[in-house]
């Protein structure tokens, strides 16, 4: 750990990167119509001015000698309770810094994209305004120096989420997912705020710079306990095993939202809570073991389900929970992967992104349509559209050169290069994932842009033909823009260990060992070898036949698995949300006609009739003194009994 | 202490307090005539509550953080033989509590203009007796002898009654839930008149000379044998359990929130309750530190459960009034862990929870009340897609349930993220089970906010009991659903806005910077837990 200090020079400015956002999204907010006509430009000049102010304290911190790249800057003093003195700071070092580039430079370009998007939507200015507050909110994530002011950038996000997934209201699987989101989120917040209260009763602080310096003075079991926790917390935000059914639900929102949250910002939250974490985790092997287990399941769910779905953007929604699961397996490699799982976290949210407003323009030029059967042959029709799409799909597979393959592969590596069965188990878990990713991918490509065209005899979800064209310049723009970060970002990060030696002073240096049963070459061919099989088969079962309209029903067990999320949703009806609903029916009869009814049995030896009750209204002070003298002198005298005998 | 002056006043500040309880009771006498005059009646006791609410402030400004513990305090000789006095003074969580209720009451009031009273009923009437109630519960947060407090705890409850038996929901109903609410809070005020009783005579057997003045009886049964002790905290406690409602002494509190009209259902959740809390804080823990921490166990699992069983059965409830005041026994219960847990940030939270609740519920509580102006229903099943309708009364509603679900950056976030931290310090298993609750508040909110706000529009709020339109439609529906809405039923007005603006900025402010509420809040903890025999210290800053 490198020592930290204050903050200078542009570095103090840093706190605009909070304070844009949020106006903008103030502004938007309490302006109303009244900002209807300006309101998109206000979202997206304030994103780009933070992105800007981002630039320059970046650029201004790689000038710094690397002791001094960790600076922390002080704003007020927020909940002061004797012991516990939480500030409003906010902490200056590689790893947040990265993650304001990402956030405000892939959030800046959906912001761009979403003004063409959302021009049809009444409310283009509200759906700004949350996209301001979604930004500011994983701003305030990233950029805290303690867990506790971590914890409300970490629930903004989640309200933010829970605004954008639910925005078209009046669909009731839409206000559906959106609930389910926030409350899978909040099962994880548990786990981080039962974190935060240990470590307070521990150290006395939620600060990171003194927990971090002070946690190797607690028990392993208290370090293992925080570590569990924080994990849960993790895998609530970034929608991993057991709490991943959320994240393709939230497909609901519109989407550039749906791109916000899978790219650039909030799942990746729970890695960089990990990672950020990483002098806890440091210290605990069971609770990075644990880590790589949820990463590696993720990982395979995710692949797994996503062959099945004919859904386009549930398919990158499922792509994204496994991608998340190998950043989850990096970053429970602890020194060993923490910085790959910051690279991938980087090259994703540049391909994803892309995917995601690729998915979107399709969608924009084919009337809201999601179902890849009612598409095909669209490379014609949209062929910026496909061919930055197409890129982004490469990059995802780990085609040689392009950012996947940089990324991704020193994941597989690294994962086969633990000791004994861990290699084992996780390095074909990861290579594995790869083969699945290659094939749902290719199938997801085949069926969108090539092939028959199948739209042309079909209507859209909202009843209408299809007429698919291009999107315009201000979509298809930042889709280019992200399609060269898909091509270049792996290659310039991952060669020369760049990106892990300028977050060293943030994660520690990033270790490499070679204990595990294959040789680097060996896992290259292999992961390539697994991956090509999974674009082969996709060619052989999608490409070389026609693909039916209608989804076939009759499937094997495995598919109808898979198409049932391998019955995640379902365990939760069956094991929680039912027996939920019986307690609560049970226990609002039991107070009706428990516990009230015992009352109400009291009272009706004063209620009487109606005619009582009059009396008793009218006669109220007489009897009011009057039953209190009886019963006062009742009371003090078995009291004073009690005490006089006693 | 028994001086032999008559009357006393130490320190500065003491007729400001005066003024703050006397004028509401003057302001109520005065509104009662306008009884022909409605708006007269109206615009006057709205005048009394906003220059009440500046005296609060006044007294607020008088008040030094770091100075006595009871501060502005006076006192006068009542039954100088059995040694009770009017004594009034403040310290930091009784001013709080002070501010907290001036401010309130213009709002409840502005909330209420428009009341539909049941027939027979002035609004003049309606007004004063919430301003006498003003009065009365300022004079028992102010109250500094037991004798005093208990009195006053009963008389309160006698404009209470009236409201809500004489302005509430049907007939029958409001007066079982007025005589249901009376006679709760009746039956705990006589077990605690028992116990000060029984304090007066410890006092007397030990000193010579019985009293009722706070800081005496305190010092002395505080050191009472544990027995004794026990049974004289029950009875106070039965007071407040019942008063700030604990599950299982909590059903009166449904019953009369449904029936009573919405201000003073604000009034009950946000103010009335907040007694029982405050006893526990000023009365219980100090009077009986020895019994307090042996039956802190017995507390702390009463008030988990509360945290539980009232978010369960709020979210069980479709009457939304009902929903609102199982929301404020959940609430409670966290207070109730707060309070019990013996930590400075527990104790802190649990203070600020009280105002922070007020503002909270008392919102939801309002707004609840203008959806129910336009739908004629307090049913959350006679309402769908009012967010596409009235998109300001659905942000408020939603903003109103943020801060009752305490998601950072409101206030009530800041109350109870300190009561879950400092009570995980000494009594960890409460505390996660607490915990828990944060997920049900998520769940009972957002299950409402979907069902009132969003889908397809629904209700009797378009004046159709079924399904009106399937906003789904698409282009093809001839007139444009929304629109037509829209002319059914109105979007917040002036009045409305102006009421609730207050609220929201409250809740932001408080959620940003609580720092200087913090600051009050603490000296005046810090005591009540040295009297507890916790020892804070001050300086511990962070290190």
């Amino acid at each position: 750990m490198e020592a930290v200090h204050p903050a200078s020079g542009v570095a103090t400015l840093s706190w605009l990167l909070l304070a844009l956002p949020a106006f903008g999204a103030l502004v938007l907010l309490i302006g109303g119509k009244r900002t209807d006509k300006w309101g998109h430009l206000l979202g997206c000049l304030t994103i780009i001015a933070a992105f800007v102010i981002g630039l320059i304290t970046f650029i201004n911190a790689t000038g710094l000698a690397v002791a001094d790249r960790v600076q922390e800057l002080h704003l007020f003093s927020w909940i002061p309770v004797n012991a516990l003195q939480v500030d409003f700071g906010l902490r200056l070092d590689p790893l947040s810094l990265t993650f304001v580039l990402l956030i405000t430079g892939v959030g800046g370009l959906i912001h761009i994209y979403s003004i063409g998007y959302m021009s049809h939507d009444r409310d283009r200015r509200r759906f700004f305004a949350y996209l301001n507050l979604f930004v500011a909110s994983m701003l305030l994530l990233v950029l805290s120096d303690s867990f506790v002011t971590l914890y409300l950038g970490w629930e903004g996000v989640g309200l933010a989420s829970y605004l954008l997934i639910g925005w078209y209201t009046d669909r009731p699987a839409a206000a559906t997912a959106a609930k389910k989101a926030f409350l899978m989120n909040r099962v994880g917040d548990v786990g981080l705020a039962i974190a935060i209260f240990i470590l307070f009763a521990n150290l006395h602080t939620t600060q990171y710079s003194v927990v971090f310096a002070n946690i190797h003075t607690l028990s392993p079991g208290t370090i293992t306990a925080i570590a569990l926790l924080l994990l849960l917390g993790a895998c609530g935000k970034s929608g991993q095993f057991p709490l991943q059914s959320w994240l393709p639900d939230a497909m609901e929102g519109p989407t550039p939202v749906s791109a916000l949250i899978h790219a650039a910002t909030m799942v990746t939250a729970g890695v960089y809570l990990v990672c950020r974490s990483n002098p806890i985790y440091d210290l605990t092997t069971a609770g990075r073991l644990t880590v790589v287990f949820v990463g590696a399941i993720t990982l395979l769910i995710g692949c797994v389900v996503g062959c099945a779905y004919d859904d386009i953007k549930k398919v990158l929604a499922y792509s994204t929970v496994s991608q998340i699961g190998y950043m989850m397996l990096a970053a429970g490699l602890g020194p060993f992967g923490y910085a790959l799982a910051i690279v991938h976290l980087l090259t994703h949210g540049f391909f994803k992104a892309g995917l995601f407003l690729g998915a979107g323009s399709v969608m924009h030029g084919m009337d809201d349509e999601v179902n890849m059967r009612k598409f095909g042959g669209l490379f014609k029709r949209m062929p910026i559209t496909a061919v930055t799409f197409g890129l982004g799909y490469l990059a995802i597979i780990g085609f040689p050169g392009l950012s996947g393959y940089f990324s991704k592969d020193a994941i597989i590596d690294a994962a086969f290069n633990q000791p004994g069965w861990e290699g084992w188990v996780f390095g074909l878990a990861a290579a594995i994932g790869a083969g699945l990713t290659a094939f749902y991918m290719t199938r997801l490509v085949l069926m969108t842009f090539f092939g028959k065209e199948r739209w042309r005899d079909q209507k859209s979800v909202n009843g209408n033909d299809f007429h698919p064209h291009e999107a315009s310049p201000v979509m298809w723009v930042p889709m280019v823009i992200l399609a060269v970060g898909s091509i270049g970002a792996g290659a310039y990060l991952s060669i020369g260990h760049r990106l892990s030696d300028w977050l060293t002073p943030s994660l520690g240096a990033l270790q490499e060992r070679s204990a595990g049963p294959l040789s680097s070459i060996e896992i290259t061919i292999l992961t390539l070898v697994l991956a090509a099989i999974g674009v082969l088969v996709a060619f052989v079962v999608v490409g070389r036949r026609d693909v039916p309209v209608v989804r076939p029903e009759r499937v094997s067990w495995p598919v109808r698995a898979a198409r049932a999320n391998l019955y995640g949703d379902a365990l939760n009806e069956t094991l929680i949300a039912r027996p939920g609903l019986w307690l609560d029916r049970a226990l609002v009869f039991g107070d009706k006609f428990g516990i009230d009814g015992a009352v109400n049995g009291i009272g009706i030896l004063f209620r009487g009739s109606s005619g009582r009750l009059r009396k008793l209204q009218t006669g109220f002070v007489r009897s009011y003194a009057l039953s209190m003298l009886g019963g006062a002198i009742v009371l003090i005298g078995a009291l004073l009994l009690v005490r006089f005998s006693g | 202490m028994n001086t032999s002056t008559a009357v006393s006043i130490s320190g500065g500040g003491f007729p400001w307090l005066l003024a703050v309880i006397l004028l509401p009771l003057l302001g109520g006498v005065i509104v009662a005539f306008f009884k022909n005059d409605a708006r007269l009646a109206k615009t006057a006791a709205l005048l009394f509550s906003l220059v009440e609410f500046a005296l609060t402030l006044v007294v607020l400004f008088n008040y030094h953080a770091s100075g006595a513990r009871i501060q502005l305090a006076g006192s006068a000789d009542w039954v100088a033989s059995f040694g009770v006095h009017f004594s009034f003074g403040v310290d930091g969580i009784a001013l709080i509590m002070l501010v907290m209720l001036g401010g309130l009451t213009p709002i409840v009031l502005g909330a209420s203009w428009q009341e539909k009273l049941p027939e027979g009923r002035s609004m003049a009437g309606f007004f004063s007796l919430i301003l006498v109630m003003e009065s009365l519960v300022m004079a028992v947060f102010a109250a500094t002898d037991v004798f005093l407090f208990y009195v006053l705890f009963e008389i309160m409850l006698i404009p209470m009654y009236f409201l809500i038996g004489g302005y509430g929901g049907p007939g029958l109903r409001r007066q079982y839930a007025a005589v249901k609410f009376f006679l709760y809070s009746f039956l705990g005020g006589l077990l605690m008149l028992a116990s000060a009783i029984g304090c007066w005579s410890y006092v007397e057997s030990v000193t010579g000379t019985g009293t009722f003045d706070w800081a005496t009886l305190t010092r002395v049964v505080s050191h009472a044998p544990l027995g004794t002790q026990i049974w004289l905290f029950m009875g106070f406690f039965f007071a407040f359990a019942i008063k700030a409602p604990l599950v299982p002494f909590h059903t009166w509190l449904p019953d009369a929130v449904q029936e009573s009209p919405v201000g003073v259902g604000v009034f009950l959740v946000g103010v009335l309750d907040k007694v029982g809390i405050y006893g526990f804080l000023r009365y219980c823990l100090p009077m009986f530190p020895a019994a307090s921490k042996t039956l802190a166990p017995l507390v702390l699992v009463l008030s988990v459960i509360g945290v539980l069983y009232g978010s369960l059965l709020a979210a069980g409830q479709s009457d939304m009034k009902r929903f609102v005041a199982y929301v404020s026994i959940a609430h409670f219960g966290f207070m109730g862990v707060g309070v019990f847990a013996f930590t400075a940030q527990s104790e802190v939270g649990a203070v600020t929870y009280m105002l922070n609740h007020s503002i909270s519920t008392g919102m939801l509580l309002l707004v609840v009340g203008m959806i129910a102006v336009r739908g004629k229903s307090f049913k959350a099943e006679d309402y769908g897609g009012m967010a596409k309708v009235t998109p300001l009364l659905a942000g408020t509603f939603f903003l109103a349930g943020l801060t009752t679900l305490s998601l950072p950056g409101t206030n009530s976030f800041i109350s109870e993220f300190l009561v879950l931290i400092g009570s995980y310090e000494t009594q960890p298993v409460y505390a996660i089970l607490a915990t828990i609750g944060m997920v049900l508040a998520a769940l009972y909110v957002l299950w409402l906010v979907q069902r009132v706000m969003h889908g397809p529009l629904r209700g009797k709020a378009f004046g159709a009991d079924e399904p009106l339109v399937q906003v789904t439609g698409g282009p093809g529906a001839a007139t444009d659903p929304i629109s037509r809405a829209k002319g059914m039923i109105k979007d917040l007005n002036g009045r409305e806005r102006l009421v609730l603006a207050p609220m929201v900025i409250l809740i932001l402010l408080l959620g940003f910077y609580p720092k200087p509420l913090l600051d009050v809040v603490n000296p005046s903890v810090s005591a009540t837990l040295t009297s507890v025999g916790v020892s804070v210290d001050a300086n511990q800053g962070g290190n």
